[in-house]
């Protein structure tokens, strides 16, 4: 156990502080030296900011949304065009948050720094491309921005034809934007598999990797495996609107169903793409603050993978009303209940592993358990949609809306901020307040409860998703559900303002200080630029029995008993040759 | 960059000890720890591109398969209209430029830099012949009108429309113009672009700049090819043009011969052919219309006005034709075949497919033309070949996709 004083005659591994010229961020300067930087990190913080303006700037989408349902009739937009205002709002909402924020969030900010540094790399494989596909998130971002100060875009996140085809919002800017990110991902997910499989440091045989690892890996395959298809479907749709090819448009015996079946062959494994990463965060939190060994590594690790290839089967369960034939429903709605046994495991998992372990409730932890419950809830409900009988009754509601926002919000965002909070010393070398932390995840949980709790209830009874305005007997449920979004930004801005605070006033970060054992807290806080003069041997990412509290410089150091080295000598007995 | 250019010298002597040297040479990334892991990150990346790109032509192979099960005979028939002579010559092309290509990567690993370049340039000079044979195809049948659905307009009484007569179709002066010299148009750019390179040859040979001459004499041979492929094509496709081929022949005669009964479906008015009603559609419909009296309801009154204005659109010939009749050709194909809906669909596709593929042969060009350059420099030898064996497996990979493309779209009849 980590908990104890350092033992006497023993020796203390820590690394200390890095030096200016060594430290990341400030080896060298000027605006030039980021925006063509190779360095992992550095592309990983650009991320950072890049994927936290576009979730502030949905985040405020959604907040008008919720503001404009506290009255049946709608309170902010009024007249004619109100309806086309609000479909354009929640559209944007959908796609800038989809697209822009919780796709790259984990895998492209937190991943881009953690990966090569967990692998004891200089780099990733292919820094180059990883710088283009930062620049190509940004052109991505680019066209979604023209789509908004264009004539808006307002067909959902989903471009469903045949309305898509026939609106006359930016469809073309939009889709175009989606396609450009399309691309970053693939090339993110191409630039982690080498980067895991070829760059290993010795020692570490695959099932010695951090479970993020795996978790990144799992996500990986699917960033390769079902981008490029949503690729394909988003030119079609490009070439459906500008020379009416008629593979889509029924104007021309095009088939809308296809459309959907391609569209969501590729966006179901995308929702894998949205939590696996986040599977893999809360892994590592849960063995770190728990000081514990994680619970079933193996199964963990196995079931990232399971679901990462279930995911590809299961993508006509979003159609079960769409027209498909009886049969194929059954067999959508079976696959869909298997992809629950690997998620189920990965929960009783991290259960196991907090159970007689020695927790600190840290913020990161804080979220972790957050997330441990939110997802909870999330996954189960998504049960009642994968059967086939409920999910009649359940589709297009806000029982669905609140489904999804349970996973992504209350699942991937929560395990996003606690990555953010557990990697931060190690990212920007300073502890923030940890009471501020701990109140920020506190308003973040009772907020987003009560902002989507209503919603499933509101679901239930009928209320349709997508409406700008609703019958009466739904108003308080509404107003509920507004309040708490209301105390959900409140509790994301605390998070935001400890995380800025701590830049300016924050102590500086030892190496460990949380306690881990895996290698990214070997090195300094924040990394020197080459991350390790060379890679380091690695042993068990989770073996915390070397670890212990140095409670006079309040940090974690690793602990060796001190050993003799033998004396240079010659050998007593000469060898016979 | 430069100093990645390998002493030939220490080439051959660091060729024995592979893996042993712990020096880091100029080619070596700096996170890499040896040129073998260098490789074989490359490797893996290349590969894992190809199942990005395998995957991303695999949308239109399941549009291609759904739309000939729905409608054999129009793809069938429609297929007629594509040159086979010219598939094929196309597919010869890309064949042998996948022999220079490896060919050249073998040349890359031998160290031979004179025959690499040569390799290079023979394997572009292949795909520039394969662009300017595709460009004779696309323009030959934009001239005709098969054009996707949204603006196929082929009349099989009147195949080569003059420009006043599309503008009578309703296209704009200017789009009329390029319908009808779209040859023109295509050969444009390559032409810009050969003007450019010559200049830039004489340019480099006035400065007596021996890199650049070297640089820029194969690759005006790569732009004359283009030129050409237009050549053969324009021969060939006029060889047949008296006959040409089966579809043209029975396609106009076919035309003629129902034109006198005044029973030939144009392509204006093909809204009107003949569409067999659903009647599960109707009754539903009419208990919605009942519905949708309930003047509170809103939303089934849109959803039924919505469902009227599309029955009154569409020919709701989706379902499956009555005749499976389709061996004898174009000429035995059910008279709605040649249609905006049916063999618009079917250029559609080609179109989607074809020219997808030629964008990843302009994008194997870019980049070949930069291995070019760097083999003109000599960067490569047997310790660093890396880029030329990627570059490679990817046009091996434009090449299969080609193989499949042709019997899938020229020999289904």
């Amino acid at each position: 156990m980590s908990s104890g004083s350092i033992p006497p005659g023993s020796v203390v591994k820590d690394p200390g502080f890095p030096t200016k010229q060594e430290n990341y961020l400030t080896n060298s300067k000027g605006i030039l030296s980021w925006m063509f930087t190779l360095d992992h990190k550095r592309i990983g913080v650009m991320y950072l900011v890049g994927v936290s303006l576009a979730f502030l700037f949905a985040g405020i989408l959604a907040l008008l949304i919720r503001y404009h349902l506290m009255e049946p009739d709608g309170k902010l937009f009024k007249g004619a065009n109100a309806n086309n205002m609000y479909n354009q709002l929640f559209t944007l909402h959908g796609a800038v948050m989809v697209f822009l924020f919780i796709i790259p969030s984990i895998p492209a900010a937190l991943g881009n720094f953690l990966v090569p540094v967990m692998l004891g790399a200089k780099d990733v494989a292919f820094p180059r491309l990883n710088l283009a596909s930062f620049y190509l998130w940004c052109a991505g971002a680019i066209f979604f921005v023209a789509a908004l100060f264009g004539t808006g875009l307002d067909t959902g996140w989903t471009f469903y034809t045949p309305y898509s085809t026939t609106t006359d919002t930016s469809v073309i800017a939009a889709t175009m934007g989606a396609f450009i990110l399309g691309f970053s991902s693939i090339f993110t997910g191409l630039n982690f598999i080498v980067t895991i499989n070829t760059m290993r440091p010795p020692g570490m045989t695959w099932f010695r990797m951090p479970l993020f690892l795996w978790a990144t890996y799992a996500t990986s395959i699917i960033q390769v495996l079902a981008t490029p298809v949503l690729g394909i479907t988003l030119l079609l749709l490009i070439a459906e609107r500008t020379l009416h090819i008629g593979i889509f448009d029924p104007e021309f015996n095009g088939d809308p169903v296809t459309y959907q079946h391609f569209f969501w062959f590729y966006s179901h494994p995308a929702v894998y793409i949205m939590i696996l990463p986040a599977f893999g965060i809360i892994s590592d939190l849960i063995a770190v603050h728990s000081h514990k060994r994680i619970f079933g590594y193996r199964f963990i690790a196995y079931s990232s993978i399971a679901i990462a290839l279930l995911g590809f089967l299961v993508w006509g369960h979003h159609m079960f009303t769409a027209g498909m034939s009886p049969m194929t429903t059954i067999i959508f709605s079976a696959l869909t209940f298997t992809v629950s046994v690997p998620s189920a495991i990965k929960v009783f998992n991290w259960l196991a592993t907090m159970y007689k372990g020695s927790i600190s409730l840290t913020t990161p932890m804080c979220f972790a358990l957050a997330f441990i419950f939110l997802f909870t809830i999330g996954g189960l409900t998504g049960l009642h949609l994968g059967t086939l009988a409920t999910d009649m009754h359940l589709h297009d509601t806000y029982f669905v809306v609140a489904h999804f926002h349970y996973v992504m919000v209350g699942g991937t965002l929560v395990a996003f901020l606690g990555g953010v909070f557990h990697w931060w010393p190690k990212m920007f070398g300073k502890m923030y307040s940890e009471a501020g932390g701990r109140l920020s995840s506190l308003i973040i949980f009772i907020g987003f409860n009560l902002t989507f709790l209503p919603q499933f209830v509101l679901g239930s009874r009928g209320m349709p998703r997508r409406y700008a305005t609703y019958d009466p007997e739904f108003a308080y449920l509404h107003q509920m559900s507004t309040y708490g979004a209301m105390l959900l930004g409140i509790g994301l801005l605390t998070a935001l303002v400890v995380l800025l605070h701590s830049l300016f006033r924050g102590k500086d970060a030892p190496a460990n200080p949380w306690g881990a054992a895996t290698l990214e807290w070997q090195c300094t806080s924040p990394p020197p630029f080459y991350n390790f003069e060379r890679a380091p041997v690695v042993g068990d990412p989770y073996d915390f029995s070397k670890i212990e509290w140095d409670s006079e410089n309040e940090r974690y150091v690793t602990v060796e008993p001190e050993r003799e080295t033998v004396p240079e000598e010659k050998p007593a007995i000469q060898p016979a040759h | 960059m430069s100093t990645a250019q390998a002493d030939p010298v220490s080439d051959d002597a660091s060729h024995g000890e592979h893996g042993h040297d712990h020096d880091h040479p100029a080619f070596l990334a700096h996170h890499f720890d040896t040129p073998e892991q260098q490789f074989d990150s490359g490797k893996l990346g290349i590969w894992l591109f190809l199942v990005t790109e395998v995957l991303f032509f695999s949308g239109m192979f399941v549009a291609y398969a759904i739309f000939r099960n729905l409608r054999p005979d129009v793809f069938v028939g429609s297929s007629e209209f594509l040159n086979t002579k010219l598939g094929a010559i196309n597919t010869g092309v890309l064949l042998f430029s996948s022999l220079t290509m490896a060919w050249a990567v073998r040349c890359s690993q031998t160290g031979e830099h004179k025959k690499l370049t040569g390799m290079l340039a023979a394997t572009l000079s292949c795909s520039m012949v394969f662009l300017g044979v595709k460009a004779i195809e696309y323009s030959h049948k934009w001239g005709m009108g098969l054009l996707p659905a949204g603006t196929f307009f082929y009349d099989p009484a009147n195949p080569h429309p003059t420009t006043d007569q599309l503008e009578t179709l309703g296209f704009t002066s200017g789009t009329a113009f390029f319908l009808h010299n779209s040859l023109y148009f295509l050969c444009a750019p390559f032409l810009i672009v050969l003007l450019g390179v010559v200049a830039w040859l004489i340019l480099s040979i006035v400065k007596g700049n021996k890199f650049q001459t070297a640089c820029a004499m194969p690759l005006t041979i790569v732009c004359l090819s283009f030129f050409g492929g237009v050549g053969l094509g324009v021969i060939l496709e006029s060889g047949s043009e008296e006959g040409h081929g089966a579809a043209h022949d029975v396609a106009g005669h076919h035309g003629e011969g129902v034109a006198h009964s005044d029973a030939v479906p144009s392509v204006i008015d093909d809204g009107k052919v003949a569409a067999p009603a659903l009647n599960d559609d109707a009754s539903e419909t009419s208990v919605l219309e009942r519905l949708a009296t309930d003047s509170t309801n809103t939303g089934l009154m849109s959803d039924v006005a919505a469902r009227q204005a599309q029955a009154s659109v569409a020919s709701g010939a989706v379902v499956r034709g009555d005749d499976t009749n389709f061996e004898g050709g174009i000429s035995e194909a059910s008279a709605n075949v040649l249609t905006q809906r049916q063999a618009g669909k079917f250029f559609s596709i080609y179109y989607c497919m074809t020219g997808v593929h030629a964008i990843h042969i302009l994008g194997g060009i870019a980049v070949l033309v930069w291995l070019l350059i760097r083999s003109v420099r000599q960067d490569f030898n047997s310790r660093y070949f890396g880029p030329v064996d990627y570059v490679g497996l990817y046009w091996h990979l434009v090449d299969l996709i080609w193989i499949y493309l042709f019997p899938l779209l020229y020999l289904i009849r």
